[in-house]
């Protein structure tokens, strides 16, 4: 529950004081035992957990604070006939079964309200301010966007949290990213999450908590928010937030599982405790300008090595480092790309507009906002694929499935999809794509395959060229 | 949880930065619903190519290789998914440790709750058994993870970090679960003295 700071107390940031609101026993020599008040779980790293649970004999402590969706592995269209890939199939058999033994609630492939993870728990309301939230998947910190602490763990403390509700974990050291200014034309949210992350490296973050604060973020959407924290991981930090404020509580009202009434008065008088205190001490911090950013897009292959759209890609004998010079020789033999210029005009091959990045209502409105009236180039696959599917229907209500159909784009069911490429939808070894998703390491949209990530408008631009395009120049 | 003693072995040296988990195990492997047959997958499309034939240049398809259980690599090792997979994949191969100079936070947790030790050194200690693997590929290395020590192949020796209470699970074979089990008063008492009209799903 959140606290009011007595008279004369130490002040706090908001990751301090969520932290400090949900221990439940502190010994020494040991972490902290962290209470869970969320816990999302799919397919895809739990079944080895509720295999443990089984052994030992051990009930799911807290169902009710637990959600199960299936995303990772299934398939984003024909959901009516039977899975193709019979693994995948067993594995979303297996996880139905572990969450109707275990009493969790379970939003599965035909259910209305399936999606992605980090997409279904702030669309329903589960996800609220100051909770720690916990998933067996990295970007977990999405869920940060509500000013809760959020986080990715594996499968052994996915098997602690069903059995306890809790788990051992040390404190993070705290991380200010401060973004001030007006975000330009043409720039949003996935642009200053790959800004930071290009300036920090995929390492910068680590062993820290981000909050994201400034003028740029208090003036972001909910959508736009989840994006920022999204990436938190992408920069090294297990979990990034944002304090709520009244865009997050006119977000939450009224959603299904979000709080009612005199109970919502109550929420809402104490999450406005949440924000961090003046004259807080944060262990690092970082300014970013807002209105100095252009579109990013990445280059390499780890989500670090990205520049500003008109940028030209870094040249390795620039690098003083030698294995930093190594890595980037690698990430670019393995891209096939010269250095000294930019990616503009690179002839791409797929374009995959999803993930739990951006796949929500509003990144589908900006795609579809440039596909309008225009057509995909003919060398291009293009993939769109809901984060949910109550999305899904919010986009096919306003038309923006015939938008994107008539493009010549293909309209997909909810999932993960290419982002994590587990479930056939994939690239061909060589392949370019522009996504919209988080990772671009070797490998990860398919064998072989080449990712520039970049923000909805930035693929979509490209979708329609053909070759990697800044949106602003589109005519 | 299986206890760790002081163990001498060869090293598989991986001289690359930002080794994400992606490549220790790719993504396709994870539609298993148990944890085996994973260390055949180890580093899968850097260790076989499209036809499914080890790459004779990959580490792990040489001799020195194959019988290390200590692998070297470079900066921020295992950054990137949550998969637990990745130390499941690396200790059914044999390893039993991982040098760097740092390691990804997730990646670290799931390391040492497989009795899988992440050994952080100083970047000139680093750079120094690179070298001294590339003049002699089958030099030794000792680990003790009581003293927290780290012996080198000159003889010298560095010591190095570990969470204080993994190091205690690793030494005693202590079972996390159970601990945390043992804490159920604790737990109760917590959930009973918050309101159930916030932060609750019900």
């Amino acid at each position: 529950m959140p606290q009011e700071n007595g008279a004369g107390s130490k002040p706090r940031t908001i990751i301090e004081k969520v932290w400090d609101n949900h221990v439940v026993a502190e010994k020494p020599g040991a972490p902290a035992l962290l209470y869970v008040d969320l816990h999302l779980v799919h397919e895809v790293t739990s079944p080895q957990a509720f295999s443990g649970l089984r052994e030992r004999g051990l009930k799911v402590r807290r169902p009710d604070l637990t959600i199960g969706t299936t995303d990772h592995s299934i398939p984003t269209h024909n959901r009516d006939l039977p899975i193709v890939d019979k693994i995948a199939e067993t594995q979303i058999v297996q996880f139905e079964k572990n969450c109707n033994d275990f009493g969790i609630p379970f939003y599965g492939p035909h259910s209305a309200k399936q999606g992605i993870v980090h997409v279904i728990g702030p669309e329903q309301g589960f996800t609220q301010p100051g909770m720690t939230v916990v998933c067996g998947d990295s970007h977990t910190a999405t869920h940060g966007a509500f000013g809760a602490l959020a986080f990715g763990i594996g499968t052994s403390q996915v098997e602690h949290v069903l059995a306890s509700q809790c788990l051992l974990q040390t404190a993070s050291k705290t991380f200010e990213v401060r973004v001030e200014g007006t975000l330009r034309e043409g720039v949003g949210a996935k642009d200053i999450i790959l800004n930071l992350i290009s300036r920090i490296g995929i390492g910068g973050g680590n062993g820290c908590v981000f909050e994201f604060a400034g003028a740029a973020i208090r003036a972001l959407s909910m959508e736009e928010r989840m994006t920022v924290c999204n990436m938190s991981i992408e920069g090294g930090a297990r979990a990034g937030l944002i304090a709520p404020d009244d865009t997050t509580y006119q977000y939450l009202a009224g959603r299904p599982y979000a709080p009612k009434g005199e109970a919502w008065e109550r929420a809402v008088s104490l999450w406005r405790k949440l924000p961090t205190d003046a004259g807080s001490k944060y262990d690092k911090s970082i300014y970013i300008d807002a209105g100095a950013l252009e579109p990013m897009i990445t280059f390499g292959t780890n989500p670090g090595m990205g520049i500003g759209i008109t940028s030209a890609v870094p040249d390795p004998s620039s690098i003083s480092d030698p294995v930093e010079r190594e890595s980037l020789d690698k990430a670019l033999r393995y891209m096939d790309l010269p250095s000294g210029k930019s990616l503009l005009g690179h002839p791409i091959d797929v374009v995959f507009i999803g993930s739990c990045t951006n796949s929500r209502i509003s990144d589908l409105r900006a795609a579809a906002q440039i596909f309008k009236g225009r057509k995909v180039n003919p060398k291009v696959r293009v993939m769109v694929v809901p984060g949910s599917q109550q999305i899904k229907q919010q986009a096919q209500a306003e038309g923006l499935d015939t938008i994107f159909m008539e493009a010549g784009a293909d309209w997909r069911e909810a999932g993960c999809s290419m982002c994590i490429a587990m479930n056939g939808d994939q690239l061909r070894p060589g392949e370019y794509s522009v996504s919209t998703s988080n990772r671009n390491f070797e490998g990860r949209q398919g064998k072989g395959g080449r990712t520039f990530l970049a923000s909805p408008l930035t693929a979509a631009a490209s979708a329609v060229m053909g070759v990697v395009t800044d949106v602003r120049t589109l005519r | 949880m299986e206890k760790v003693i002081t163990f001498t072995s060869r090293i598989a040296a991986l001289p690359i930065a930002n080794i994400d988990t992606d490549q220790i195990i790719p993504a396709r492997f994870l539609k298993t619903i148990s944890k085996a047959g994973l260390g055949d997958q180890l580093f899968f499309d850097w260790r076989y190519d499209a036809e499914g034939n080890p790459k004779p240049d990959f580490i792990l398809n040489q001799p020195e290789g194959k019988q290390a259980q200590i692998l070297l690599a470079g900066d921020n090792f295992g950054c990137g998914s949550s998969r637990e997979h990745a130390p499941w994949a690396l200790t059914q191969y044999g390893f039993r440790a991982v040098i760097s100079t740092s390691f990804a936070d997730i990646f670290r947790g799931n390391a040492v709750k497989n009795s899988l030790l992440p050994i952080v050194i100083p970047a000139d200690a680093h750079k120094a058994l690179f070298a001294a693997l590339e003049a002699d590929p089958a030099a030794q290395v000792t680990v003790d993870l009581a003293q927290q020590k780290l012996t080198l192949p000159d003889g010298s020796s560095v010591s190095f970090p570990i969470d204080e209470f993994a190091r205690y699970c690793m030494l005693e074979g202590v079972d996390e679960l159970g601990y945390i089990l043992q804490q159920e008063a604790a737990i109760a008492a917590f959930e009973s003295a918050r309101p159930l009209s916030v932060n609750t799903l019900a």
